[in-house]
C-alpha cells in the first residue's frame, strides 16, 4: 500500500470525489490560487498546498477562488448544496467561522430540521485547526466544541492519513453538512492509504491501542500524542486503551463505554480551553453512564482557558504535552 | 497603474521631505532585517512585511496631527514604526519576547500602543474596519476633532463587515477615513480575479462617501491626499475613502514564494517606481540634500534597526507565569 502524507491523503479523496461526481466542486480563498494563465500550473492549492494539482486538473469552473468573503461563500455552498450539489467550501483557518457562523449554524445546520425533513444540505466545510505553528492568537485555535454542540451539523477530526481520505470520503457523500477540521500539525504525517476510494463511518470509533489499566479519549493531532505517551507508560508496565473517536459529532459514546467497562479509569486529551471542552463532554458522559466503572477521578487534559499565546516557549505549554498526558494516566493509577 | 496623481509643485520643505525619506527608509530597512531574523528561525510563525508600500503610511502620518488614531491589519510593522512606536519593541515582539509591545505574547500579528493611538494589528482580515469606525465613533461623541486612519487592504475590501461600517459612518458622519492600501493582491489573488469592479474607491458611492484614487509609491501624492482627507473630517463632514494604489516587494507573508505573479513585474516596480528612490532623486536633483547628508540618515537607521535586532535577541522569552495573565482585568488567583 502506498505511503503517503496526511495532505496528500486529502487531495486525494477530493480529486477522487470530483472525479467521480460533477456535483462536487470545490471553493474557498486560494484553493486554486494562481493569477490565472501563467499561474495556473504552479498554482499554490491553498496555503498549506492542499488543494494542489486540483485546479490544472479540473479548471476554474469546479476549483473556485473566492473573493475574501466567508458568509458568503459558506452562505453560498450552503444554498448550492440544497439544490442537490455537492460543495466543498474550504475556510482557511477555523478561526474564521466567527466570520460565518451564522450561515453554518442558523443556516445549513438547521435546514432538514426546521424545513420538516424537506431539506438536505449535502455541504463540507473544510478546514483547519491546531496551535503549534507561531501563528498567534487569532490563527491558532481548534474550536470544535462550538461546532460540536451545535445540532445538525457533523464534525470530523481525522488524526493520520488513512482516517483523513475514508472520513472525507464519507463527508462528501453524506447528506448533512459536514465541518471536516484538519490539524496543521499533521499535515507532513505519513502514513499507509489505498489507492482506491472508501469511507470510513462517522460515529465510529477507532482504538488505536488495547490496554486494559485505562482509556485515553484523544481527538485530532492529540491522538498521536496519546499514542507516544502510551509508548511511555508501557514501558513502566503500564497498559493503556487509546480510543479516537475520528467524529465528535457524532460521538461513538458505546466505545467509550464499553472500554470504560473494562478499564475503569479514563483520560481525555483534547486541544481546546476546558471548559465546555470535549474533554469535559466525555467526562460527563462516563461519570452519567458509567459511574460504577470509574475506579477514579476522570482525567481532563486540556489545554488552559487563555487565547493562544504567539512566544513560542508559551505557545509550548499552551498544548497538551505527552508529558502531561502519562501524568495524568499515573494519576488516575 | 490607472490615474496617476503626481505633486509637480509640493508645498514641502526640505527638511520634511529629508523626514519622509528617513521613515521610509527605517522601514525598508527594519523589514529587511526582520526577513533575515526569520531566515535564521529566530522568527517563526507569519511575518507579513510592508517592502515596497512605505510611501502610503508615512505619507499618511504626514497628513496626521498628534491624537489621531490609527488602526490596521497584520500587515503592521510599518504603521507602528511610522506612528513613532519603538523599534525594538516591535522586533522584540517579532521574536516573541517579554521586551516586545505585547510581552510576546501577540507576534508579528497583534500590537498595540494607547501612547501613539495605535489601536492594533488584527488577524481576521477586514475586523479592524468596523474597529476603526467604533474609534471614530468615541471621537466623534468626544468632538475631540480626532480622527482616525482604518487601514485595509484590497482584499478585505471583498468582506462584507466593510460595507456596514460604511454605512454606518455614513449616517453618523463619522470622522474615519477609510485607507485602502491596493497592493493588487490578496495572497495569491490578483485583484481582478476577486473583485468585480477594480474602482474600490468608487464603493462608498452608494453611501455618500467621497473616494479617491492615489498613487501610493509617490509619499507627497498620499501626504496630499492625506490632508483633503483629514480636512474634510475634521469639518464634521463624516467618512472619506482613499484607495492608494501600491505594490508589495515580497511575498504575502515570508513563507510565500508569490508564483501568482512574474518576477519581471517585481522587477519593473522596483526599478520604476520606488517610493524611497523617488525621495532620493527629488532631494537629489532638487538639490535639497548631499549625497552625504543621505549616507549620514542611512548609517543613522542602519543603527537604529540593528539595535532593534540587538535588543530582539537579547530580549529573556516571557516567563512562563505570563501564559495565565493578562485574560480578564482581574488578576488570576494565585
Ligand atoms: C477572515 C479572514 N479570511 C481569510 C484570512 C486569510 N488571509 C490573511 S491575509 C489575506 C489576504 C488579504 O489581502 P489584502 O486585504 O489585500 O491585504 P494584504 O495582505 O495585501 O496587505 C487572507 C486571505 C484571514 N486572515 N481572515
Ligand atoms: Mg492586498
Amino acid at each position: 500500500m502506498a505511503v503517503i502524507s496526511y495532505r496528500k491523503a486529502i487531495n486525494q479523496a477530493l480529486e477522487q470525489e470530483m472525479a467521480r461526481d460533477e456535483s462536487v466542486i470545490l471553493m474557498g480563498i486560494d484553493v486554486g490560487g494562481g493569477t490565472g494563465g501563467s499561474g495556473d500550473v504552479g498554482s499554490v492549492g491553498g496555503v498549506m498546498g492542499v488543494t494542489k494539482g486540483l485546479y490544472p486538473k479540473f479548471g476554474p469552473d469546479r476549483v473556485i477562488d473566492t473573493p475574501i468573503s466567508e458568509s458568503a461563500i459558506i452562505g453560498a455552498a450552503a444554498g448550492a448544496a440544497v439544490t442537490g450539489m455537492r460543495p466543498v467550501a474550504e475556510l482557511m483557518f477555523v478561526d474564521f467561522i466567527g466570520v460565518c457562523l451564522d450561515q453554518i449554524y442558523n443556516q445549513a445546520a438547521k435546514f432538514r430540521y426546521m424545513f420538516g425533513g424537506k431539506a438536505r444540505t449535502p455541504l463540507v466545510i473544510r478546514t483547519m485547526g491546531g496551535a503549534g505553528m507561531r501563528a498567534g492568537a487569532q490563527h491558532s485555535q481548534n474550536l470544535h466544541p462550538i461546532l460540536t454542540m451545535i445540532p445538525g451539523l457533523k464534525v470530523v477530526m481525522p488524526s493520520n492519513p488513512y482516517d483523513a481520505k475514508g472520513l472525507l470520503i464519507k463527508a462528501i457523500r453524506d447528506d448533512d453538512p459536514v465541518v471536516f477540521l484538519e490539524s496543521k500539525a499533521l499535515y507532513d504525517m505519513k502514513g499507509e492509504v489505498p489507492e482506491e476510494a472508501y469511507e470510513i463511518p462517522f460515529g465510529e470509533a477507532n482504538i488505536l491501542r488495547d490496554g486494559r489499566d485505562a482509556t485515553i479519549v484523544a481527538f485530532g493531532a492529540m491522538v498521536p500524542r496519546a499514542m507516544q505517551a502510551a509508548d511511555r507508560l508501557a514501558k513502566d508496565g503500564v497498559k493503556v486503551t487509546v480510543l479516537d473517536p475520528r467524529t465528535t459529532s457524532p460521538l461513538d459514546e458505546e466505545a467509550i463505554l464499553d472500554s470504560l467497562d473494562e478499564t475503569g479509569r479514563l483520560i481525555v486529551v483534547d486541544e481546546s480551553p476546558p471548559r465546555c471542552s470535549l474533554a469535559a463532554d466525555v467526562a460527563a458522559l462516563a461519570v452519567s453512564q458509567a459511574f460504577d466503572a470509574l475506579k477514579a477521578p476522570v482525567g481532563m487534559v486540556t489545554c488552559p482557558h487563555t487565547p493562544v499565546p504567539f512566544a513560542p516557549n508559551l505557545e509550548d505549554a499552551y498544548i497538551p504535552s505527552v508529558e502531561r498526558i502519562v501524568e495524568a494516566v499515573k494519576n488516575t493509577l | 497603474m490607472a490615474a496617476r496623481k503626481t505633486t509637480k509643485n509640493p508645498n514641502v520643505s526640505a527638511e520634511e521631505m529629508l523626514g519622509y525619506y528617513r521613515d521610509m527608509l527605517l522601514i525598508r530597512r527594519f523589514e529587511e532585517k526582520a526577513g533575515q531574523l526569520y531566515g535564521m528561525g529566530l522568527i517563526g510563525g507569519f511575518c507579513h512585511l510592508y517592502i515596497g508600500q512605505e510611501a502610503v503610511v508615512v505619507g499618511l502620518e504626514a497628513a496626521a496631527e498628534e491624537g489621531d488614531k490609527r488602526i490596521t491589519s497584520y500587515r503592521d510593522h510599518g504603521h507602528m514604526l511610522a506612528c513613532g512606536m519603538d523599534a525594538g519593541g516591535v522586533m522584540a515582539e517579532l521574536t516573541g519576547r517579554e521586551g516586545g509591545y505585547s510581552k510576546g505574547k501577540g507576534g508579528s500579528m497583534h500590537m498595540f500602543s494607547k501612547e501613539k493611538h495605535f489601536y492594533g494589528g488584527h488577524g481576521i482580515v477586514a475586523a479592524q474596519v468596523p474597529l476603526g469606525a467604533g474609534l471614530a465613533f468615541a471621537d466623534r461623541y468626544k468632538d475631540n476633532g480626532r480622527v482616525t486612519f482604518t487601514y485595509f487592504g484590497d482584499g478585505a475590501a471583498n468582506q462584507g463587515q466593510v460595507y456596514e461600517s460604511f454605512n454606518m459612518a455614513a449616517l453618523w458622519k463619522l470622522p474615519v477615513i477609510f485607507v485602502i492600501e491596493n497592493n493588487q493582491y490578496a495572497m495569491g489573488t490578483a485583484q481582478k480575479r476577486s473583485t468585480s469592479t477594480e474602482e474600490i474607491h468608487k464603493r462608498g458611492e452608494a453611501f455618500g462617501i467621497p473616494g479617491e484614487l492615489v498613487d501610493g509609491m509617490n509619499v507627497l501624492a498620499v501626504k496630499e491626499a492625506g490632508e483633503k482627507a483629514v480636512a474634510h473630517c475634521r469639518a464634521g463632514n463624516g467618512p472619506y475613502i482613499l484607495e492608494v494604489k501600491t505594490y508589495r516587494y515580497r511575498g504575502h507573508s515570508m513563507s510565500d514564494p508569490a508564483k501568482y505573479r512574474t518576477r519581471e513585474e517585481v522587477q519593473k516596480m522596483r526599478e520604476e517606481r520606488d517610493p524611497i528612490e523617488q525621495v532620493r532623486a527629488m532631494l537629489l536633483t532638487g538639490k535639497h540634500a548631499t549625497e552625504d547628508q543621505l549616507k549620514e540618515i542611512d548609517k543613522e537607521i542602519k543603527e537604529i534597526v540593528n539595535a532593534s535586532a540587538e535588543f530582539a535577541k537579547e530580549s529573556p522569552e516571557p516567563d512562563v507565569s505570563e501564559l495565565w495573565t493578562d485574560i480578564y482585568a482581574e488578576a488570576p488567583a494565585a
